[in-house]
């Protein structure tokens, strides 16, 4: 950042220890930032070569070994260091302060060692990847993960064990700094629908996290020592892992989309200029979606030979999260009507997000069906599925969050024209790619497979060409965002003339945030649609001159 | 029959699957519900944002503002649309769950046995066939399965069932084939490397065509087989039925409820047959004491459990159980010793199937 500047977070001081050892919540944001979008091109350069070898029925160009380890890879990676931190740990933690009016997180020391432990883990699990990998999938089911496979399991499941603690200790900042640190006036229903996403995911983070912790303990107990847990052969059970495994990784499914409907919920209100519709709503479908996430993970397990009964409460309890939903979605979409729409990249975003997540969330309730659910799990199907909701849903709302607080991130605006553009590559590339498996999925092609019937050829060349053009959707914003850094427009405080406590900042923030603790007089989302309903010509809508 | 006169798989590229068994038409009406719903709701909601990204865009001259903060009938009928839906969702799912899960009291019975990768069929009669699963048309068939190492599950697209294959207990899917063909078999649980070789075939055949393939070369039935070998392992000398009043008799075991020394019943399934084999003190017979030494460690694999297994359920078959106890009363009771060896020669171990 050039002399001449006001001082703001990031010239604060230059040495590279003051980033080391920084307790800016913004400035550990952007350790974050850089280590989860290194961690995500990792996981996308595993998911490109799996899905060259999926252009061919025949598993040539892989052997079977390296293909296995590569989609663990990909989802361990994916999963624990890119979507779970991703929202959470960059925007959440840039923003929950702001956004609430407070200098920092309730404990500033905890949220860096956080991102510590998240390297540490990180670093457990590269070198498990770099020793030779691991060929479990991320799921680890028991007794292949801790009788039959001879790889670096022991590795990997530390390197996860680690990085939970780095979820736990987040989620704790964010809880206790929500409780404790609000500005005057800032009351629980005036907050930012964004902190409430957060709320609600914090607390699946400190109540789940702890459980994968110490189920991935006992593989390696069973593994490294012999104990008996869920090796038949040693007087365990294996679908006890099953159960441990999921009651987490079902509500972490919930931690991978609730901060990004967090987002969409920003995003939408400002770019249609209107006060959200059905505020109540929407926050506590939330929460009713953090608790709901905690009593059905039985549905990943309707053929794992557990009892029919489970199966069918399992089911029906499945059923409710589609109301939380359904109240999201519409509500969202309500609140465009009457608005004054303009369609900037965070906004193509999030309205990406909306129709890629109700996809995503309708294919749920056929796998929560459970005679439908006997045919398609562990199918394509579910592949499809699921990455509707992390990819669609998640990665489009982080991407689509990164670029809204660009600005307030860096002082700098993003290029418009090719912002838009990835983002409507990202769109195409990524119904290309995963539409084609809810296809395959019916038909019957199971997941993990390495070779396949040919007759599945024509639908995996389709998704492997999707991939490609999704991977550019992907490294457009990678290229253009850093060159933003040094060439990109300045940004005044409030470029998308927005709302909220952020806004009210200097883009960069100052260390401290705010010269004086804001005070917050009413509702969030205080927008006038008539404001800008006709935009004078050669201004470009919500464009920073207004500043 | 040689492989060679198996129909072949039909590899055309299609959108949807082959119905091949009597519950693929009930699950697909269910998937087009669900097809129909989500289409509905997919549909109405880009249509939505279409439709309001264009009219209020900025700068079109439009009443804006409308609409309101919360409109609660909204908000109720939005959470009830989906409750409602998602219950059709649950009952008709959950009563062709249930038939998927219950098989019908007539099936034939095919013992599967699962292991790093691949699939072992082993049929009452006698045949044991690798990868490949013959079955005739038209009639339910009830597949046993038990894995020896890692957990698999055994999937047969066209019929829409699937189930896992647990190392630890017997698991079971049932389907009545109803349209001749050969299908795929996948292995749909990620079992390590060979996974995606872990494939075979399904092919009905018509009942005649199967009559004739039954009738093909064939090894022992797998009864006369256990029978060998639960006198190899000197079961018979406990068990066989004589004076002895220190062994329950095996016949009429299988299906009955067993009453449990710590109280209550178990039905004797095989689960039940094969815990008493590997583990005997887990569950006693009421009214007996736990002298049952284990077998695990002379039992070598699941295979040979199967045949145990197999043969401890034909004693069921040929005679109830109340007969069998009527012959006991009679008996001596002052002379418990053993009783005569079966007719023919006990075999050496060796010889036993692999
Ligand atoms: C030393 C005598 C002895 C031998 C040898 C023996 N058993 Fe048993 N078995 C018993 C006794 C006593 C019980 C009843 C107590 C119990 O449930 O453990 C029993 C119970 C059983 C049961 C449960 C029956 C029920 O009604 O609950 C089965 C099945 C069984 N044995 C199978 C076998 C097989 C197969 C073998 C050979 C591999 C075998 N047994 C060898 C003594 C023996
Ligand atoms: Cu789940
Ligand atoms: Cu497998």
């Amino acid at each position: 950042m050039t002399a001449g500047l006001p001082r703001n977070y990031l010239n604060a001081s230059y040495s590279v220890w003051s980033w080391f050892f920084t307790t800016d919540h913004k400035r550990i944001a952007i350790l974050y930032m850089v280590s989860i979008t290194l961690m995500f091109f990792v996981g996308g350069a595993a998911a490109v070569l799996f899905r060259l070898e999926l252009m061919t029925p025949q598993g040539d160009l892989l052997i079977a070994e390296d293909y296995n380890k590569l989609f663990t890879l990909h989802g361990v990676v994916m999963v624990f260091f890119f979507l779970i931190p991703s929202v959470p740990a960059v925007l959440g933690n840039f923003l929950l302060p702001l956004m609430i009016g407070a200098r920092d997180l309730a404990f500033p020391k905890l949220n860096l060692a956080s991102w510590y432990i998240y390297m540490i883990g990180a670093l457990f699990t590269i070198v498990s990847i770099v020793a030779g990998g691991v060929d479990t999938g991320w799921t680890f089911y028991t007794p292949l993960s801790t009788t039959y496979s001879n790889t670096h399991v022991m590795l990997m499941a530390v390197g996860i064990f680690v990085v939970g603690f780095s979820s736990v200790l987040t989620g704790l900042n964010f809880i206790v700094t929500t409780h404790t640190m609000r500005a005057p006036g800032l009351t629980w229903f005036r907050l930012p629908l964004f902190v409430w996403a957060h709320y609600a995911t914090s607390i699946i983070m400190v109540l789940g996290t702890p459980v994968i912790s110490v189920t991935l303990l006992l593989v390696a107990l069973e593994r490294g020592l012999g104990i008996g847990i869920f090796d038949p052969g040693m007087g365990g059970d294996p679908l006890l892992f099953q159960h441990l495994f999921w009651f987490y990784s079902h509500p972490a499914v919930y931690i991978m989309i609730l901060p990004g409907m967090g987002v969409v919920s920003e995003l939408i209100t400002c770019f249609s200029r209107k006060h959200v519709f059905g505020y109540e709503f929407i926050a506590f479908s939330s929460l009713a979606i953090a608790i709901l996430g905690f009593l059905v993970w039985g549905h990943h397990m309707f053929v794992s030979g557990q009892s029919l009964f489970a199966g069918l409460v399992f089911s029906f309890l499945s059923m409710f999260v589609a109301i939380p939903s359904a109240v999201k979605v519409f509500n969202w979409t309500a609140t465009l009507r009457g608005g004054s729409i303009s369609l900037e990249t965070p906004m193509l975003y999030a309205l990406g997000f909306i129709g890629l997540f109700t996809l995503g969330g309708l294919t749920g309730l056929f796998l929560a069906t459970l005679a439908v659910d006997v045919h398609v799990h562990d199918t394509y199907f579910v592949i499809a599925h699921f990455h509707y909701i992390m990819v669609g849903g998640m990665v489009m709302a982080y991407l689509g969050g990164i670029h809204f607080w660009w600005p307030k991130i860096t002082g700098r605006m993003y290029p418009e024209w090719w912002g838009r553009v990835s983002a409507v590559l990202i769109f195409f590339g990524f119904n290309l790619t995963f539409f084609p498996q809810f296809v395959l999925g019916y038909l019957g092609m199971p997941r993990r497979y390495h070779a396949y019937a040919e007759e599945f050829q024509v639908l995996n060349v389709m998704s492997s060409a999707g991939a490609s053009i999704l991977g550019a959707g992907y490294l457009i914003p990678l290229a253009y965002l850093l060159w933003s850094l040094r060439h990109g427009r300045r940004a005044g405080p409030n470029p998308w003339d927005a709302v909220g406590l952020e806004w009210q900042t200097p883009s960069p923030p100052t260390t401290h945030n705010f010269e004086r603790p804001p005070v917050v007089p009413n509702r969030p989302y205080d927008y006038d649609p008539g404001e800008h309903a006709v935009s004078s010509p050669g201004t470009p809508s919500g464009a920073p001159e207004r500043i | 029959m040689p492989e060679t006169h198996d129909p072949p798989i039909d590899r055309s590229f299609r959108l949807f699957p082959e119905q091949a068994s009597s519950v693929a038409g009930e699950v697909d009406a269910v998937y087009f519900f669900l097809l129909a719903v989500a289409a509905f709701f997919t549909v109405l909601i880009f249509v939505l944002i279409v439709y309001f990204a264009l009219r209020y865009r900025r700068g079109a001259n439009v009443r804006r503002g409308h609409g309101g903060h919360t409109n609660y009938t909204l908000e109720v009928a939005w959470c009830l649309v989906p409750f409602g839906l998602t219950m059709v969702m649950f009952f008709w799912g959950a009563k062709v769950y249930y038939r998927i899960n219950l098989p019908p009291a007539e099936a034939a019975e095919v013992y599967v046995l699962a292991k790093q990768w691949m699939w072992k069929f082993q049929h009452p009669e006698g045949k044991r066939e690798i990868d490949r699963l013959h079955v005739p048309l038209g009639r339910p068939i009830r597949l046993k399965m038990i894995s020896e190492d890692a957990i698999h599950s055994f999937y047969v697209p066209a019929f829409r069932v699937k189930n896992d294959v647990l190392p630890s207990r017997y698991t079971t899917v049932w389907f009545e084939p109803t349209k001749p063909g050969a299908y795929h078999l996948f292995c749909a649980e990620y079992c390590g490397t060979g996974h995606s070789k872990m494939v075979g075939k399904v092919v009905v055949l018509r009942p005649a065509e199967y009559a004739d393939w039954l009738a093909g070369r064939t090894d022992e039935p797998l009864a006369e087989a256990g029978r060998r070998m639960f006198e190899g392992f000197g079961c018979h000398t406990c068990h066989d039925p004589g004076p002895s009043q220190r062994c329950p008799p095996l016949e009429g075991l299988y299906g009955s409820q067993v009453p449990l020394a710590e109280g209550g019943f178990v039905e004797a399934d095989e689960d039940y047959i094969r815990e008493s084999i590997l583990d005997p003190r887990a569950k006693v017979r009421a009214g007996y004491r736990p002298i049952m030494p284990t077998f695990e460690e002379q039992i070598d694999d699941e295979e040979q459990m199967i045949l145990l297994i197999e043969y401890i359920k034909s004693l069921s078959r040929q005679r109830p159980r109340g007969a069998q106890l009527r012959s006991m009363e009679n008996a001596d009771e002052a002379a418990p010793q053993d009783p005569l060896p079966p007719p023919g020669v006990r075999p050496p171990m060796d010889d036993m199937p692999e």
